[in-house]
């Protein structure tokens, strides 16, 4: 856009040099300017309404914790929020520079000395959790992808496999994760055992309640995409007899790609949702714990700062799935298709 | 006794439908020769795209059968290469690709990779497309598409050369112009060929035989045309022939007074 508004801006420059040439310049195409207030102006002014009407109404409710906070008491918190988060940084960072003073003096005096590191202990903050979050979202939502699209393809080449696994699908789509949460917490209890864990059981408990409750989407569309490959394309492979692999490789993989990132899309968007509600339940150190201890703290505080992680929680989910966006229009050949 | 290049030998076929099996075909019998260039012309639903399936492997018969070379036609193959009429290019390989991929399938065990790269280029060029050899299909015209989806077709260096309509979806003068292409490239290569076709002008201007239709159930060969017209011929020259006038003449005869299709 910008590059647009500056090749246009030097052509005026080249064709037309002269006192109104400078004028010209400085003014926007007008079609450019109706685009500004679409794309920036209204949304501004829709946004400052909502806040008029949240700090209005916010006002008027008093809860057992205090008054509903507005939106100034939830930005103050915000900021609080990432002053306790440097804070604790810095502290970090004090600690191992002590650290290894210690063992520096120690090996000095004594080069045998039996030196120990030892991991910083402190309170995660709320950038770490918001970390930990997406960490736990993404591990899940890849192991459902890694699931689903096989499934997708392959119910979607079988109209047997596909009337066999269907009804399964459409009975667990539905299923809360709440439901999924405490059988997912029997079986990891029962069947990761083990004396040094590489990643923690509450991580495991969020990730696959995760996998469960966001492969769905991925493999009806994948199925759905499969299944409506042009027939024509069908006969293309017949005719030059692709093998199996070859086939799916050359003609069902590409011609689905867009049906499989727009199942992929609402999977993610799924799966973030979720794992919210799996956090809360399963401990695991993400935003959803955050909530939850907030929640149970009961300070003054605590519900400007779960409106904080409201707001997180929704950016975070809307910034995933623009990625998501920017990835299915990469991938998509039909460059025509509008999607949105 | 000479057996022809390819035999079509009481070829019929059913297909099962809720009311019971459709009889499409019944008992067609054709023989082609090599290098032979074949229309196949009737009314819609008349089962000509059938006839054309069955020889390229895609359905097969219910009694009858397909000989290609004295071999027993049963599945599709390379050599028996289609032009389908929208194209079917995959829509996410450029122009180079699309026909690379066939390339690279029926000759992989035969041709080094520069062999493979000329004989694509070469089949490109014969359609004249090397020029938007990079384009993907929805980067360039209808019938730049059809060429693509015809040089994919004899790169495969079928023994039969299946269109299906090839020219359909085409304006007139797109289709004119691919039908000098076609006509240059049957002259130089010599292809055997079946065309489906519903242009009168089109098949008589093309064939050296036109196969006419009767109109369906139990579809079977009407009549066949021998168009005895000197190659190379220019389509100009011919508007005024009175034996290509002749031609086109029994040709609608066939269609429009003989088998009327009553219309649904």
């Amino acid at each position: 856009m910008l590059f647009k508004i500056i090749t246009q801006s030097s052509l005026v420059k080249t064709e037309a040099a002269g006192p109104m040439s400078y004028l010209n310049q400085l003014r926007l195409p007008k079609h450019l300017g109706t685009k500004f207030i679409h794309i920036f102006v209204v949304p501004f002014i829709a946004f400052l309404i909502f806040l008029g009407i949240w700090s209005g109404s916010a006002s008027t409710i008093e809860t057992s914790l205090g008054q509903v906070p507005g939106p100034a008491q939830v930005w103050e918190q915000a900021t609080t929020l990432y002053k306790e988060h440097t804070a604790e940084r810095e502290k970090e960072t004090k600690f191992y520079q002590r650290q290894d003073k210690r063992n520096a003096q120690k090996l000095n005096e004594n080069p045998q000395a039996e030196i120990k590191i030892r991991p910083y202990t402190g309170k995660s903050t709320f950038i770490d959790q918001m970390l930990t979050s997406l960490y736990t979202v993404m591990t899940g939502f890849i192991i459902a992808s890694l699931i689903a699209i096989p499934i997708g393809i392959v119910s979607g080449l079988s109209g047997t496999v596909h009337r066999a696994i269907n009804p399964l699908i459409q009975i667990f789509k539905p299923v809360s994760p709440l439901a999924w949460l405490p059988i997912v917490t029997m079986i990891v209890s029962a069947v990761y055992v083990s004396d040094d864990p590489m990643f923690s059981k509450s991580f495991l408990n969020s990730a696959i309640t995760v996998t469960l409750c966001c492969m769905w989407p991925t493999i009806i569309n994948t199925a759905i995409g499969v299944s409506s490959i042009d027939s024509d394309l069908i006969n293309v492979s017949r005719v030059l007899r692709l093998n199996w692999a070859t086939n799916i490789y050359k003609i069902v993989l590409p011609s689905s790609v867009p049906m499989i990132f727009a199942g992929l899309r609402l999977s993610l968007g799924i799966g973030w949702m979720v794992l919210i509600a799996a956090e809360m339940l399963a401990q695991n150190p993400g935003l959803g714990k955050f909530v939850w201890d907030e929640f149970q703290n009961g300070s003054s505080n605590s519900l400007a700062r779960i409106m904080v992680a409201v707001f997180a929680i929704g950016l975070i989910g809307f910034m995933l799935d623009r990625i998501m966006l920017m990835l299915q229009r990469k991938v998509s050949w039909d460059k025509n298709a509008n999607i949105r | 006794m000479l057996h022809s290049y390819l035999q079509l030998t009481q070829v019929s076929i059913e297909f099962p439908t809720d009311n019971g099996p459709f009889k499409a075909l019944d008992n067609v019998n054709l023989n082609i020769n090599e290098k032979e260039f074949v229309s196949l012309i009737g009314h819609s639903g008349c089962g000509k795209s059938t006839v054309l399936n069955i020889v390229a492997g895609m359905h097969q018969a219910t009694s009858g059968g397909v000989l290609l070379e004295d071999k027993e036609v049963n599945e599709p193959g390379p050599d028996r290469a289609v032009v389908f009429q929208n194209h079917s290019l995959l829509p996410w390989l450029t122009a180079y690709q699309n026909v690379e991929l066939a390339v690279k399938q029926v000759f992989k065990h035969s041709k080094s990779k520069s062999e493979i790269h000329d004989w694509i280029m070469h089949n490109l060029e014969l359609v004249h497309m090397t020029h938007a050899k990079d384009k993907l299909p929805a980067e360039i015209s209808g019938g730049m598409k059809q060429r693509v989806g015809i040089a994919r077709a004899l790169s495969m260096e079928p023994k039969v050369l299946l269109m299906d309509e090839p020219f359909g979806a085409l304006d007139a003068l797109t289709r004119a112009h691919l039908q000098d292409s076609i006509m240059e490239i049957h002259a130089s290569l010599g292809n055997t060929v079946i065309m489906i076709t519903h242009d009168v002008d089109e098949a008589v201007l093309l064939s050296d035989r036109i196969v006419m239709m009767t109109n369906g159930p139990s579809a079977t060969i009407g009549s066949i045309l021998d168009i005895k017209l000197a190659r190379p011929r220019n389509r100009l020259e011919l508007a005024d022939n009175p034996q290509f006038n002749h031609y086109r003449a029994e040709v609608l005869k066939f269609l429009h007074e003989k088998h009327v299709k009553i219309a649904a």
